[in-house]
């Protein structure tokens, strides 16, 4: 960590610490992407020092009303740690979060090492050892929600857990553009959505993402999970609530709050 | 009811003239500002009248406001609906002028083509999935003839449903074959995703959707003969259309339907 970026480290790890969230580092001090990207890596080093493994990486704000809404013509990604796996069937304690929402995504789960800077969505699909049906757990370390795309970069994507549905599936033979989603809040309908609202095929989102990262001299290795992208609004949840996410072919992921 | 058969046919002609001359009319609603959603389906009698004595046919019905949005912009709780025409019904492909319309706006549904009649005020889902023959990738070219869709429900109900015009794919698809539910939508505008959505969106079932209609028209001792196409709603926000433009809504299993808007 290069001393510049610690102050804003300390800040995101405190929100996390005090479940408190804080003003956007944007408000008060200049925060460019190398650097935030400096930043949200020493977040997740700190999950790291404490124990938890890298496990995936998670894709934000990956349609084009998201990056229009926030100025931006591309998507961002963050890391996943083990700390934020919750299995299919296990409830998502809010209080462990600071403004815990929830949205329905496609997740890989990957046979091979991806790597490189002309990595494609086809080369994605035939490294795909699995795909899911999966519910990502955002909890902005800003209060309200309120950032700016290098802000939520640092924080890496906003990232707090994901959950995978219980049937793992070939993508072979799947056309996860076409995909069908429906997302309930305590049994009301809140959104549908089919695969192409996350870069107009998920699995082009994740090939986005091993371009990215293969700027950075970093992959993705076998093993890892993907989280492509939401593709609805994020939710807000809070105990009591029960949300569910239906996919046609990748069944369903359910989780209950406390 | 507030609306006397004479005024009634009066709307009616009305909006008929303005679906013949493309020149929008004032929402019925400001002349008349006590019309009930049942005077609404009167003056869609008329309007629908005088096109089968200009020799036009019923194919079907059409659903609208099937979404919770859509019904909490017009502050109701439940779909309105409309016959389609044969005269609105285009094949796959079709080149539709823009200026043949008001203000018109595009619409991905799913269709269902019945094989069997459905009636009665019991009618299920199940029973609409028995009955269905098959699910077709749809497109609805919605219209308002009243001016810049200023519509409260008595409007849109007396316009027939702000129906305009359908484009039907060419490939039926067995019913028993697709989770009408889950069925995913990717609706492309020159080749840009603009919208996707699932068939929930259609009041969480399009099964369930129909089978509300065909409730609803029992007491007027109407049904659905074998044969009818049945749109079951918007699986997106509408989109307004603009002349040069190809849409295009892929369905996962039913394939794409595509409308060219010249």
């Amino acid at each position: 960590m290069s001393a510049g970026t610690a102050p804003f480290v300390e800040r995101l790890l405190d929100a996390v610490r005090t479940r408190t969230g804080t003003a956007p580092l944007t408000d008060t001090m200049e925060l460019d992407e190398d650097t935030a990207l400096l930043v949200q890596e020493a977040v997740v080093h700190a999950r790291v020092n404490a124990g938890h493994a890298i496990v995936g990486a998670k894709l934000g704000l990956t349609s084009v009303a998201k990056q229009r809404q926030m100025n931006v013509d591309r998507p961002l990604y963050g890391w996943l740690t083990s700390d934020m796996a919750i299995d299919t069937g296990a409830a998502l304690h809010c209080d462990s979060y600071i403004q815990p929402r929830v949205e329905p995504e496609i997740a890989f789960l990957l046979g091979r090492d991806l790597e490189g800077p002309d990595v494609s969505a086809a080369q994605v699909l035939a490294a795909t050892e699995a795909c899911f049906g999966a519910i990502d757990v955002l909890d902005s370390r800003y209060a309200g929600y309120k950032f700016t795309f290098n802000d939520v970069t640092a924080d890496n994507a906003s990232s707090a857990g994901f959950v995978l549905g219980g049937t793992a599936m070939d993508p072979y033979g799947v056309d996860l553009r076409l995909t069908g989603c429906v997302l309930e809040k305590n049994g009301e309908l809140v959104a549908t959505a089919a695969g192409a609202s996350v870069m107009g095929h998920p699995a082009s989102a994740v090939a986005w993402l091993v371009r990215a990262l293969a700027k950075r001299g970093q992959g993705l290795e076998a093993g890892h999970i993907v989280m492509a992208g939401g593709m609805t609004e994020a939710v807000a949840v809070a105990p009591g609530d029960t949300v569910v996410a239906q996919f046609d072919r990748l069944g369903s992921v359910e989780i209950a709050c406390r | 009811m507030t609306l006397s058969a004479e005024r009634a046919d009066e709307l009616a002609a009305a909006l008929y003239q303005a679906r013949l001359t493309g020149v929008a009319i004032p929402p019925l609603t400001e002349a008349d500002p006590d019309l009930t959603m049942t005077d609404g389906y009167l003056v869609q009698q008329g309007v629908v009248r005088r096109y089968l004595s200009d020799g036009d046919r019923i194919v079907g019905y059409k659903l609208g406001l099937t979404s919770k949005p859509m019904q909490q912009m017009l502050g109701v709780d439940s779909p309105d609906f409309a016959p389609v025409m044969a005269s609105h019904v285009h094949q796959d492909g079709a080149a539709m002028a823009a200026s043949d319309y008001i203000a018109p706006k595009l619409e991905a549904e799913i269709a269902l083509v019945l094989g069997a009649g459905l009636s009665g005020p019991d009618c299920t889902a199940l029973d609409v999935l028995r009955a269905t023959e098959g699910v077709v990738a749809a497109l609805e070219l919605v219209d308002s003839r009243v001016a810049d869709w200023r519509i409260k429900l008595p409007d849109t109900v007396a316009d027939m449903a702000s129906s305009g015009a359908i484009v039907i794919s060419g490939r039926s698809v067995p019913i028993d074959e697709v989770d009408l539910r889950l069925l995913g939508m990717v609706f492309t505008r020159d080749g840009e995703v603009i919208a996707t959505g699932a068939g929930a969106a259609a009041l969480g079932n399009p099964a369930a959707a129909v089978a509300w209609l065909v409730r609803t028209l029992h007491p007027h001792g109407d049904s659905l003969p074998a044969g009818s196409i049945v749109m079951t709603g918007a699986l997106h926000a509408a989109v307004p259309v603009v002349a040069g433009q190809t849409y295009r809504a892929e369905f996962d299993r039913l394939g794409p339907v595509t409308a060219r808007i010249v």
